[in-house]
C-alpha cells in the first residue's frame, strides 16, 4: 500500500504529461487553426511576373521531375498539379497551385507533406521556389 | 537522499514521457535538386523530330498501353500522362536464400538479400510501377521533348510494403524511349 501511495505522485505526472503533450482528438488534426493559415500560406506561396498559365504549370512539372516527384495529377484548368517522391523510405506529397493575381503576375503556392507530417519549413518551400526561378528565370516574390 | 531519489525518479518519468510524446520533425532538404537527378535527367529525356505534340502524347498513351500500363491521369493541355502496373515482384534468387536463411534459422542477411528468419515471408511479391510522362516543345519550337519518370513501391509475402523507389535502371528508360520512337514511327504511317 505505501509502495503505491509512494508512486501515485509519479504515475499522476505520467498521466498529465501524457495528456498535455499528446494530442487532444485526432479529428481536430484534420483541419488547420486560422491563425497559423495565414503564416502558412505566406510561406508556400510567391508570385511571379508572368501571365503565361500554361508555361509556368509546364515548368512548374519539368522542376518537380528535376526533384523526382512523380506527377499523379494535373489539371490545367484548375491550375494544380500533384506529385510524389520518395525521400528515406518515406512518401513526400506535394500540391502546386497556379492562378492569376491581379492582370500581370501568376500565384504559384506549393504545400508538401512528408508521410503523415504537413510541412511547415519555411526553407523547405524556399528550396522548391528557388529551383522554379531558375528554370523560369523569373524572380519569385514573397506575398504578404 | 530518499526525497532526491524519488525526485529524480519523477524528472526520468516525465523526460521519458516528453521523449515519447514529442513530435518528431521532418528532415529538411528534401526539395533541393541533387546532382544525380540532374544526371538522370539525360536518361528520362529524349527530343523527337516532330512539331506535333498532339500525335506526341496519343503515342506515348499507347506506348504505355503496349508495355502493360493504365492510364490513371492526363491533361492533354499541359502534355500530361500518368499510369501505372501492378507487376510480379518475385526473384528466384531471393526467394533460394530466403528458403536456405530459414531452415538453417539463420537470422541474417545472406549476400545482401533483406531475408531475414521468417524469411520468405519478408521476400518482394509484388510490385506497382508508376508512371508520368511530361512532353513539351523545344523553345524554338521545332521539336518536342518528351520526359518519363518510373517510380516502384513494393510489397512482401506478407502483405507490408517495404520499399518504395524511384527508377534509375537506364534499360527501362531506353526500352520506354525505343518503343515510342516505334509507335511515333507507326503513327505518322497510320499503321
Amino acid at each position: 500500500m505505501r509502495i503505491l501511495i509512494r508512486h501515485c505522485g509519479i504515475l499522476i505526472i505520467l498521466a498529465m504529461v501524457l495528456a498535455a503533450s499528446g494530442c487532444a482528438t485526432t479529428a481536430s488534426s484534420a483541419l488547420q487553426s486560422d491563425e497559423s493559415a495565414v503564416q502558412l500560406r505566406s510561406m508556400q506561396t510567391r508570385a511571379f511576373d508572368t501571365t503565361d498559365k500554361k508555361k509556368m504549370m509546364q515548368t512548374v512539372l519539368g522542376t518537380m521531375q528535376d526533384l523526382e516527384f512523380v506527377i499523379d495529377k494535373a489539371d490545367f484548368m484548375l491550375g494544380s498539379i500533384t506529385g510524389t517522391k520518395f525521400f528515406d523510405q518515406a512518401f513526400v506529397q506535394m500540391t502546386v497551385t497556379v492562378r492569376s493575381k491581379g492582370e500581370k503576375q501568376l500565384l504559384v503556392r506549393a504545400s508538401a507533406q512528408y508521410g503523415i507530417e504537413s510541412i511547415d519549413d519555411p526553407q523547405t518551400y524556399q528550396d522548391f521556389f528557388t529551383a522554379l526561378e531558375k528554370a523560369i528565370f523569373l524572380t519569385a516574390q514573397q506575398v504578404d | 537522499m530518499r526525497r532526491a531519489g524519488n525526485a529524480l525518479k519523477i524528472y526520468l518519468a516525465v523526460m521519458l514521457c516528453a521523449a515519447l510524446v514529442g513530435c518528431a520533425t521532418s528532415p529538411k532538404g528534401f526539395l533541393q535538386p541533387t546532382e544525380q537527378a540532374l544526371k538522370e535527367r539525360d536518361l528520362q529525356m529524349r527530343r523527337y523530330e516532330t512539331k506535333d505534340e498532339e500525335m506526341i502524347i496519343v503515342s506515348t498513351a499507347g506506348v504505355l498501353q503496349d508495355l502493360g500500363f493504365t492510364l490513371d491521369n492526363s491533361e492533354t493541355e499541359l502534355g500530361f500522362v500518368a499510369a501505372s502496373k501492378r507487376a510480379d515482384a518475385t526473384s528466384g534468387g531471393q526467394i533460394a536464400a530466403a528458403v536456405i536463411a530459414d531452415a538453417l534459422g539463420i537470422a541474417t542477411a545472406i549476400v545482401g538479400v533483406p531475408c531475414y528468419t521468417n524469411a520468405v515471408s519478408r521476400c518482394d511479391k509484388e510490385q506497382k510501377i508508376k508512371a508520368s510522362v511530361i512532353t513539351r516543345s523545344t523553345l524554338d519550337g521545332a521539336k518536342t521533348v518528351v520526359r518519363v519518370t518510373f517510380q516502384r513501391i513494393i510489397w512482401d509475402m506478407s502483405g507490408q510494403m517495404t520499399r518504395v523507389e524511384t527508377v534509375k535502371e537506364p534499360l527501362i528508360y531506353q526500352k520506354f524511349h525505343d518503343s515510342l520512337s516505334k509507335a511515333i514511327f507507326l503513327e505518322a504511317e497510320q499503321i
